[in-house]
């Protein structure tokens, strides 16, 4: 059983990660950007991972009980000016404004979850209404959350250890958690089983609406935390920091493209993973071609149908 | 899930709820500014409504089927950017870029069907994708500004109003294409079972295609009359306002937030045309309103999302106090 | 249950957005600096704005002499308006025209995101080909500690938005956004009585190049007793400027003259004058093609400020002097800014250009022009 569902999952996450190597590799020899393959070039690409990783691993989640979050690019802007505006560049508010944040990407998991499992909204209208909601409450009091965080926070996005940055030990470090979450706890085998067969499960005695909340709060906790990285790394956060690097929808295409399905109940965190180091990957090496932008998004567009038609194609049965 | 003989029941509760929500902003425009009640100013309100209507009617076909199609927004800036390329401010140039312009339209819904249906690419990534390159596609041919020009019989379409007409005082064209195109897909849905055939489809596609309905075609076609819908929407926003590279933007969720607010079911089954027609003139009265009032513009989005939460809650509400 | 909490939750936020706009874009003696740059004489060479200069400040640049063909990279932002879009084809240009002193062009687009561009400079520092950095930064504070980290390095030219610190060798911007509202401000007032109605329409809030446009003009139409009877934000979308315009019109509210924060739905602004049947207001737009167009055809009375995309050119002269050790105007390389009135209107004209094509670019006598801007022929 445990078998059946890792070993599909590893060679999407395998194949990704070959063809993202391939591509960085082939590029940064053929542009002769050799350097590239340094340490700083390397973890460079690495660090181009954080952000959208993050946001990914907790889009998984839902993605695997059948849900989606659309909310998450909201919660990062959220999260990031109301940690820029509690510490107000003072240390000492360092661990206050952190659970704060923490707290509010919290609540939101719990309204999203709430919406979606007991109320019986759709997930894609809930988590529109609510990111629609936080990104109008933000927008309009921008100006009076102004601030920045402070400078011994920032040491979380470009601090390092043994040249390695914190925020991408800190990436797989969670990401690993995460993965072993899903794979070897009850909550994880329930996840699943709510995603699979909801049907099936509820008669099994799980209590799905619960776990669907769980997903939910995992998925803003950790849209929480991309907004924190983001917040150090920006120093001062904008209500638009997270519509601008379109983490709702892009999140979602790289879970999908990792092998998760839409459905639900297959999937994991190692596809996303290795989907979001395909992004990063194309980044990097349009970047070396020097690509204009606009072709940029019409190959990214192209990718994103492909990437997921491969492991889509084979599958039986109708999707919508 | 919810069995042939209740849908007609359903559909009907769905009307009354989005023409009832329809009635009561209308109504609110009208308590603050009296003048909406007269017939010129409900024309005009018509006008500008005319492109997203369309767009909600030709989305609900996908909605359907039980998928989405985020890449309309994305066709109505290819539209708008296209058509000032291509025309570049020559009358004489409208109607048969009109005709290409639906065609690329089908060409971009074929792809959209085709991907979903043979390639099994869950309808909101394949069409997230579409987005991304129909998107880059425009911005690339344009040069990532608007460029070429729109000529006056093309902007007619979106633009042009007869004045003291009978009975309404002014009438725009836009109004005219508006109900034209409603009956077509009025009669798209309704009038020829196909309707029924995505309804089907998009509650059971398995049990559709043992009942023997081609799922695959009624798919693709959902996504065709989508993206022909959207080339409508294009020519309409284009004539309204002129050439931009962002006419679209924003406009997929819109069109997919209207189709709810009217009471149709995503991922399939339920929803009639008049979901989408209600849904959309809530909406676009819900905007007017907001403009009325006087809000600061970041507060209107705060209130479209707590409708969209409401109206659908209420929906859900509704459906599990019924069973 | 649940909704009981949001909207609990979304009052109170809404009550905290309501509280006063603590940032200040409402600088007094910023304003008094700029109203002053504008009517400077500038120095450097006639007939070339992009290498001129306002005030004496030079900067020593000794130190990053190195010979031969350069490399020069570019941080870009993105180019997702069409002053962008502009600004980088005069970029692209002027590098040609440079020809054998430059080896090599290398542009990387952040398409908007911070996070983006700051990995971007990291990959530019750490791929070791560039001698000399030009940044044009998404947002001033995301992009500080990226720019300091490379000027450690190399040479660092920032144009358009800052950054907040010193690092660079210099900041080519032109007078600045009180300039702009001071311009545009004051030219509506000469045209209005006291008590007569302005409809101000802008892009988006919180942007401070934009924000400050609005809250100089806003003290001149204050000072003026004039009456700003709205501010819209219209996110450069024309179907919703002409919406927002109709709006008014339609509630019966007098418009006497509408001031813009840019000028890209200008036209689609007085489109809503035209169809309602009303004379045009007095209007401020910029210097966009379509809006000089209409200015002219329609004989409006009208003033187009600007923030000119010849500064585009600017980077690339700054990096080739820094490059051969020739000081440069510094810490901060301040560039004319000319509005356009009546008078000179028309020499800004040229059909050949696209609607959206900004008539300051400077770029007239650049390889590949009209065709390289869009232009015909």
């Amino acid at each position: 059983m445990m078998a059946d569902r890792t070993l599909p999952r590893l060679s999407v996450a395998m194949v990704l990660l070959l063809i993202s190597v391939t591509i960085f590799a082939v590029t940064a020899i053929a542009t002769g950007e050799t350097a590239q393959f340094s340490l700083q070039g390397v973890t460079g690409l690495l660090q181009r991972m954080v952000a959208l990783g993050l946001v990914a691993i907790g889009q998984t989640f839902v993605i695997l009980v059948a849900s989606i979050d659309l909310s998450v690019a909201a919660v990062i802007s959220g999260t990031a000016v109301l940690a820029s505006w509690l510490m107000g560049g003072d240390p000492a508010m360092i661990v206050p404004a952190v659970a704060l944040c923490l707290g509010f990407a919290l609540a939101v998991g719990l309204v999203n979850g709430a919406l979606v499992a007991f109320a019986g909204i759709n997930p894609l209208i809930a988590t529109l209404g609510t990111g629609l909601i936080l990104q109008g409450v933000l927008s309009a009091s921008y100006g009076s959350l102004g601030g920045a965080v402070a400078p011994v926070f920032q040491q979380l996005a470009y601090g390092s250890l043994f040249g390695i940055p914190w925020s991408v030990l800190a990436l797989f470090g969670l990401a690993l958690t995460m993965g072993g979450l899903l794979n070897r706890s009850v909550l994880g085998a329930r996840i699943f089983a709510v995603g699979g067969n909801p049907d099936g499960a509820r008669l099994a005695g799980i209590r799905t609406g619960r776990v669907i909340l769980t997903a939910h709060v995992i998925c803003s906790l950790f849209a929480g935390l991309a907004g924190l990285y983001l917040a150090a790394r920006v120093q001062s956060g904008t209500p638009w920091l997270g519509r601008d690097g379109i983490y709702d929808l892009e999140s979602i295409a790289v879970t999908v493209i990792g092998g998760t399905l839409l459905a639900g109940g297959k999937g994991g965190v190692a596809g996303t993973l290795a989907g979001v180091f395909l992004f990063a990957s194309l980044d990097a090496s349009f970047n070396m071609l020097g690509i204009d932008a606009f072709l940029k998004q019409v190959l990214r567009g192209f990718v994103i149908i492909a990437a997921v038609a491969v492991h889509a194609v084979r599958g039986r049965g109708h999707v919508a | 899930m919810s069995d042939a003989m209740s849908k007609p029941r359903a559909a009907r509760i769905a009307i009354n709820a989005g023409l009832l929500l329809f009635l009561c902003l209308y109504a609110l425009i009208v308590l603050i500014q009296p003048n909406y009640l007269e017939p010129g100013l409900f024309m005009n309100f018509l006008r500008r409504a005319a492109p997203l209507v369309i767009l909600a009617a030709g989305q609900l076909y996908v909605i359907l089927t039980g998928g989405f199609d985020l890449s309309v927004g994305a066709v109505v800036t290819f539209t708008v950017t296209a058509a000032a390329l291509l025309t570049n401010g020559d009358p004489d140039a409208t109607w048969p870029v009109i005709a290409l312009l639906y065609l690329m339209g089908a060409g971009i819904g074929l792809f959209n069907g085709l991907v979903v249906a043979f390639l099994k690419v869950p309808s909101i990534i394949a069409t997230l994708g579409t987005m991304l390159w129909l998107n880059g596609l425009a911005l690339a041919w344009s040069g990532g500004a608007a460029r070429g020009d729109l000529p006056e019989n093309f902007r007619n379409l979106g633009r042009f109003q007869w004045r003291d007409v009978a009975l309404v005082g002014t009438l725009p064209m836009a109004v005219l294409v508006l109900v034209a195109v409603l009956a077509l897909l009025w009669w798209g849905v309704h009038g020829i079972g196909y309707g029924r055939r995505a309804l089907a489809v998009g509650d059971n596609p398995r049990a559709a295609e043992l009942a023997g309905i081609p799922v695959g075609r009624t798919r693709i076609t959902a996504f065709v009359i989508s993206a022909l819908a959207a080339v409508t929407a294009g020519i309409l926003l284009g004539g309204f306002s002129g050439v931009s590279v962002n006419a679209g933007v924003g406009l997929e969720l819109q069109s997919i937030a209207a189709c709810v607010i009217g009471g149709a079911m995503l991922l399939g089954g339920r929803g009639t045309i008049w979901c989408a027609v209600w849904g959309a003139l809530s909406l676009f009265a819900l905007f007017t309103l907001l403009n009325l009032l006087g809000l600061p513009q970041a507060l209107r989005d705060s209130i479209q999302g707590l409708i969209l939460i409401v109206a659908v809650g209420l929906t859900a509400w509704r459906s599990r106090a019924r069973n | 249950m649940s909704m009981k909490v949001m909207l609990v939750a979304t009052v109170a936020l809404s009550g905290l957005a309501g509280a006063a706009m603590a940032q200040d874009f409402n600088d007094p003696a910023e304003f008094a600096k700029q109203r002053e740059q504008l009517s400077m004489t500038p120095q450097g060479p006639e007939g070339a704005p992009w290498a001129q200069h306002l005030g004496d400040s030079m900067v020593d640049t000794a130190k990053w002499k190195k010979d031969g063909p350069a490399t020069i990279c570019f941080s870009n932002a993105g180019i997702f308006n069409p002053w962008r879009v502009v600004g980088m084809h005069n970029f692209q240009a002027e590098a040609e025209a440079q020809g054998d002193k430059i080896k090599e062009l290398i542009v990387v687009d952040a398409e908007g995101k911070d996070e983006k561009q700051i990995a971007d400079i990291e990959a530019l520092v750490a791929g070791g080909k560039c001698d000399v950095l030009i940044v044009s930064p998404n947002t001033t504070a995301a992009l500080t500690p990226a720019v300091e980290a490379a000027a450690a390095k190399l040479p660092v030219v920032v144009f358009d938005r800052g950054v907040n610190t010193t690092a660079p060798v210099t900041y080519i911007h032109p007078v600045g956004g009180y300039g702009f509202g001071i311009s545009s401000g004051e030219f509506i007032a000469s045209k209005l009585e006291k008590g007569a109605n302005v409809l101000a329409l802008r892009i988006v809030p919180g942007v401070d190049v934009l924000e400050t446009r609005y809250s100089a003009a806003k003290t001149i139409f204050d000072e003026a007793g004039i009456n700003v009877v709205g501010s819209e934000f219209t996110g450069s979308d024309r179907a919703k400027t002409k919406a927002v315009v109709e709006d008014y019109l339609n509630r019966g509210v007098q418009i006497d003259a509408i001031w813009m924060d840019a000028g890209d739905t200008a036209t689609a602004a007085l489109e809503a004058f035209e169809d309602a049947g009303l004379p045009y207001p007095v209007i401020s737009g910029e210097d966009q093609q379509d809006f000089l167009r209409k200015w002219r055809d329609e004989n409006l009375t009208a003033i187009a400020p600007s923030y000119p995309t010849y500064q585009w050119r600017t980077p690339i002269l700054a990096a080739l002097d820094i490059l051969a050790g020739k000081p440069v105007p510094g810490p901060e390389w301040v560039l004319p800014q000319p509005a356009i009135t009546a008078e000179t209107r028309d020499g800004y004209i040229d059909e050949k250009l696209p609607p959206l094509h900004y008539s300051l670019c400077g770029c007239q006598n650049l390889p590949g022009y009209p065709a390289r801007w869009g232009g015909s022929e």
